[in-house]
């Protein structure tokens, strides 16, 4: 957090957050309520989505609205903004660190390379999408990297592993099988990134899907064609196969 | 060994050849005197004891249909039959009479090859006649006709030999219009029943006797005699000359094709799979070698032993202990016991052949109707389609607390065996809903649930069942999603009348999958829909069909599963009352996705295709559909004043008035929520002289000065706020 926020928040009257599309990495909500010495007011789903109450109060006071991550990147909340300057309500934005950025940079891979990201979804009754794998597979062709989000379900206490997510891609292999993933295709998976435990690692299917990579949250990363500077980064930072270093 | 031990035995020598088998059903309007005929065609057998019958009703063994001298469930008993020298195995299924059942009736004659179809010489044909004689016919059942109640012709008519002969005649010509009208052209002919060939007889199910031309001839009996016998009042002296059973069933071995024969024509009506394949050929053959296949006709409760499957055995062999599929269940199950049926006794063999008639326990997953296979891919027979759906549902509750499990239990159970009702059990609030065809069919239930399976409950007052629908085409309306980055376009409108009618009829397959894109198209488009709906056929809820109009948006098939889903739960549970939808055209004409797959999931899409749904009907102008009844009347012309005045007092339309001899046949139209409490006040209107029946007849728009009223109330007793919501709130 930067110190801007710091003292935006603290000069607040209010604060709602939500932690259901990310979650705080090495913190807990309470450690930052103390921090800023102000009670944070937790929103549900259906109250960020359907309910008027942050916008209502921010009509007389100064409100704030927090998550975990960048609040406009992969929480992907702009609607609110949309919809307070609608009721002339002015708003303004404090930045964030994002996955989008950590998780190239912990991986050692350059952020100019990656194309459209895609989230895996938890397979549910009349809903098990197959255009992750195309998005990645399209990514892949143009020589781009993918960034891959995981299924976040805060209500109900799961969050995909990356061991699911290898198994999740897995499965679209076997559905599309377009050749994506093989038994030499180098997948990336980052663990708590920014938090004091965070981990990395890289290989190949087989490996990394005996690979636990310990308490959420977890991200994936399909490398597009590699930079000598990256595979060596791969190598040194994140476990890879030697092989792949020397092919480039 | 007494004489129907005798015939038990008999039964099992014959039940391996099909040739001398032949499976029949008796059917005709209500109180036209199927029971009593099937248990003197039982009696006569020799499968239970002569002076019983008639009095006992040996099918009617639910004491309280005794009670109340109708027949409820179709039962079956098989018998054993000499003519001309060789025995044959009958397999009688007794169908039900009471229009409110009809579930039944259809799923019987699935089972038969042939059918007695019963007409009263005074009443002559009813409209159940005539339902019952189309159910016959499309399932490709051969009828036979049975004049009944001469004797009261005479006796109580008092009409002259003249007059009876041309009333026979009448009758004949009425039944032959009724088969002609629903036959292909090779079996018009075949078909028709005449005096001359002896497919047709008439006599007096309670007196025991039948006259037929070719008995006629052996015994030397002519019309005059019967005339004179029943004017002289000794039926006995008949009963002992032409008895019924050996009329009857010489006609039935005579007319009624032998399973052999009769599978041959049948199976490519009743069957929709392919003939060739190994299955189809076994079933076209009635071959004992191959697959099994039984369709599941009955589900009866046995006390003892559980559910019974009852059900017509089309090829193969039902053996003790073998392993069989209930079609759409994932594990076989194992046959505990294979039974013949004899009224309330089951006798127990180790196997039984193709062709026959069969009781089978240990079938847990199947359902009357269920196809049941040694083959889990077999097609299974066509969905049973019903003419009737429930219009009537009461809530139910366990008067205690500990009964509830019980009671749960129970209504499944009800459920299984009787189709015709919906059961809806509701785990939380401990209410569950019985939904039947009318006040006297659920009235039954109830008596059943308290009586047989001894469960005391506690039954809300009957609830009609209404329909929802817009008056025209509403929309396009956009629904969005809660995150706000879904967008869908959806436009509501009635679906064509024909395609309704198809869908309705089970011409048009909404269960399941599209199997033929192509071909449902071509149908719809027959039917009058236009080319680009019918192309763009997602799927049906019941008789609602959703259509994708779009092309070309990204991302939009894997989310297509959840607009059907969203799509199933709004036709369940329409916009202006939270009843269903029926007939109603919903079409997706445009949507916008976010990029990222995460952010258009169920809890997004679901709730914006269905606001898109509601809000398409607001713009529509939502209507409620009420059911309607047809109530046919009969009653001494003195009284016809008194029964149109209590018609006229339930928002009614008198549609005829005819008369029949000394009596005035009204037919009526009157909406199902104005007909409670109709027994009892045409009972007291008439001192109990009329003689009524009712048959659904579809949904109707609720005339529009009693809408809101009625939508109010509704949503009252729904606990929802009385006033529905309007276009504005699904815009949101």
């Amino acid at each position: 957090m930067s110190l801007r926020a710091l003292t935006e928040l603290r000069s607040c009257d209010v604060i709602y957050g939500e932690f259901y599309t990310s979650k705080l990495v090495n913190s807990s909500v309470e450690d930052l309520e103390s921090l800023i010495g102000k009670k944070i007011v937790r929103l549900k789903r259906a109250d960020v989505e359907e309910g008027e109450e942050m916008i209502l109060a921010a009509k007389e006071k100064k409100v704030a609205f927090v998550t975990a991550g960048d609040t406009m990147a992969a929480t992907t909340h702009v609607d609110i903004r949309l919809r307070a300057e609608e009721d002339q309500v002015p708003t303004r934005l404090v930045h964030g660190t994002s996955i989008f950025s950590a998780a190239s940079s912990v991986l050692g891979l350059q952020p100019y390379k990656f194309g459209r990201t895609v989230t895996l979804p938890f397979p549910e009754p009349g809903y098990v999408p197959l255009s992750p794998y195309e998005r990645i597979l399209e990514n892949k062709e143009r020589g781009l990297h993918t960034l891959v989000l995981l299924d976040i379900r805060e209500e109900e206490g799961r969050y995909m592993t990356s061991q699911q997510a290898v198994q999740w891609l897995l499965d679209a292999e076997a559905r599309a099988g377009c050749g994506l993933i093989r038994d030499d295709t180098i997948i990336c998976s980052a663990a708590r990134v920014g938090g004091s435990d965070e981990k990395v690692a890289a290989g190949y299917p087989k490996q990394m899907l005996d690979m636990d990579m310990g308490a959420p949250l977890h991200t994936l990363v399909i490398p597009g064609k590699l930079h000598f500077m990256e595979a060596m980064a791969l190598v040194m930072l994140a476990g890879a196969p030697k092989e792949i270093s020397d092919e480039e | 060994m007494g004489r129907k031990e005798e015939n038990i035995s008999k039964a099992q020598a014959l039940m391996v050849q099909p040739k001398y088998i032949r499976n029949i059903g008796t059917a005709a309007h209500i109180d036209h005197g199927k029971t009593t005929l099937s248990d003197n065609l039982i009696a006569g057998a020799g499968m239970m004891s002569e002076n019983l019958a008639g009095k006992q009703l040996m099918l009617d063994y639910d004491e309280q249909e005794q009670a109340r001298g109708i027949t409820i469930n179709a039962a079956n008993a098989s018998m054993v039959h000499n003519y001309h020298g060789h025995e044959y195995l009958i397999n009688l299924i007794d169908t039900p009479g009471h229009v409110d059942f009809g579930g039944d009736v259809t799923r019987a004659m699935r089972a038969l090859d042939g059918c007695i179809i019963l007409v009263c010489a005074v009443e002559g044909i009813m409209p159940q006649t005539e339902t019952v004689i189309r159910q016959a016919l499309k399932e490709r059942v051969r009828p036979v006709l049975f004049v009944n109640k001469v004797d009261r012709l005479v006796n109580e008519l008092k009409v002259t030999q003249e007059q009876m002969q041309q009333r026979f005649v009448q009758i004949i010509t009425e039944v032959n219009k009724r088969i002609v009208a629903q036959l292909p052209d090779d079996l018009k002919k075949k078909w028709q029943v005449s005096v001359q060939d002896g497919s047709v007889a008439f006599g007096s199910a309670y007196n025991n006797w039948a006259i037929s031309a070719p008995y006629m001839k052996k015994s030397s009996i002519s019309f005059k005699d019967v005339y004179e016998y029943c004017k002289n009042g000794d039926q006995k002296t008949l009963a002992k000359r032409s008895p019924v059973h050996e009329v009857l069933l010489d006609m039935v071995i005579t007319h009624v094709p032998d399973p052999l024969t009769a599978q041959k024509v049948r199976i490519p009506v009743i069957w929709k799979g392919d003939l060739e394949s190994e299955v189809g050929k076994a079933m076209m053959n009635c071959d004992t070698k191959g697959q099994t296949t039984f369709m599941c006709t009955k589900i009866i409760m046995d006390p003892h032993a559980g559910e019974v499957a009852i059900g017509r055995l089309f090829s193969g062999k039902v053996v003790r202990g073998q392993e069989l599929f209930v079609l759409g269940m994932p594990n076989p199950q194992r046959v505990q016991t294979v039974a013949l049926s004899v009224g309330a006794d089951r006798i127990s063999v180790d196997e039984i052949d193709a062709g026959n008639i069969v009781a089978i326990t240990g079938l847990k997953d199947a359902i009357a109707g269920a196809t049941v296979c040694t083959d889990p891919n077999m097609e299974p027979f066509e969905k049973i389609s019903h003419y009737t759906e429930p219009v009537v549902t009461v809530a139910i509750e366990a008067k205690h607390m500990k009964d509830l499990p019980k009671l749960v239990e129970v209504l499944r159970g009800i459920g299984k065996a009787d189709p015709s009702i919906q059961v809806t059990i509701n785990q939380e609030t401990g209410e569950n809903l019985l939904a039947g065809m009318g006040e006297l069919h659920l009235e039954i239930t109830q008596y059943r649930i308290v009586n047989d399976y001894k469960c005391e409950i506690k039954a809300s007052p009957p609830i009609v069942v209404y329909r929802e629908n817009v008056k025209q085409t509403g929309g396009p309306f956009e629904g969005k999603s809660p995150n706000k980055h879904n967008r869908f376009f959806i436009v509501a409108q009635p679906l064509e009348e024909a395609v309704v009618k198809a869908i309705k009829a089970g011409e048009i397959k909404t269960e399941g999958k599209i199997k033929d894109p192509k071909a449902l198209m071509k149908q719809l488009m027959d039917l009058g829909m236009d080319r680009d709906e019918a192309k763009g056929v997602v799927s049906f809820k019941q008789d609602n069909v959703f259509i994708d109009m779009t092309k070309g948006i990204q991302n939009l098939n894997e989310t297509m599963e959840l607009c059907k889903q969203a799509f199933d739960e709004a036709m369940m549970v329409g916009p202006l009352a939270q009843e269903r939808v029926a007939g109603m055209k919903i079409k997706l004409v445009d949507a916008k996705l976010h990029e990222d797959s995460i952010h258009r999931g169920p809890g997004q899409v679901i709730p914006a295709t269905r606001s898109a749904i509601y809000g398409a009907m607001c713009l529509g102008e939502r209507v409620l559909l009420e059911p309607l009844t047809k109530v046919f009347i009969n009653v001494p012309q003195d009284m016809m004043g008194d029964v149109t005045r209590e018609l006229q007092s339930r928002r009614s339309t008198i549609e005829e008035i005819n008369s029949e001899g000394m009596n005035a046949v009204i037919v009526a139209k009157a909406p199902v929520a104005e007909m409670f409490g109709f027994a009892s006040a045409i009972r007291g209107a008439t001192q109990g002289r009329a003689l009524w029946s009712t048959e659904n007849a579809g949904f109707v728009r609720l005339p529009t000065e009693i809408q809101v009223k009625v939508v109010a109330e509704i949503r009252k007793r729904k606990g929802l706020n009385p006033e529905p919501y309007g276009a504005n709130y699904y815009a949101e």
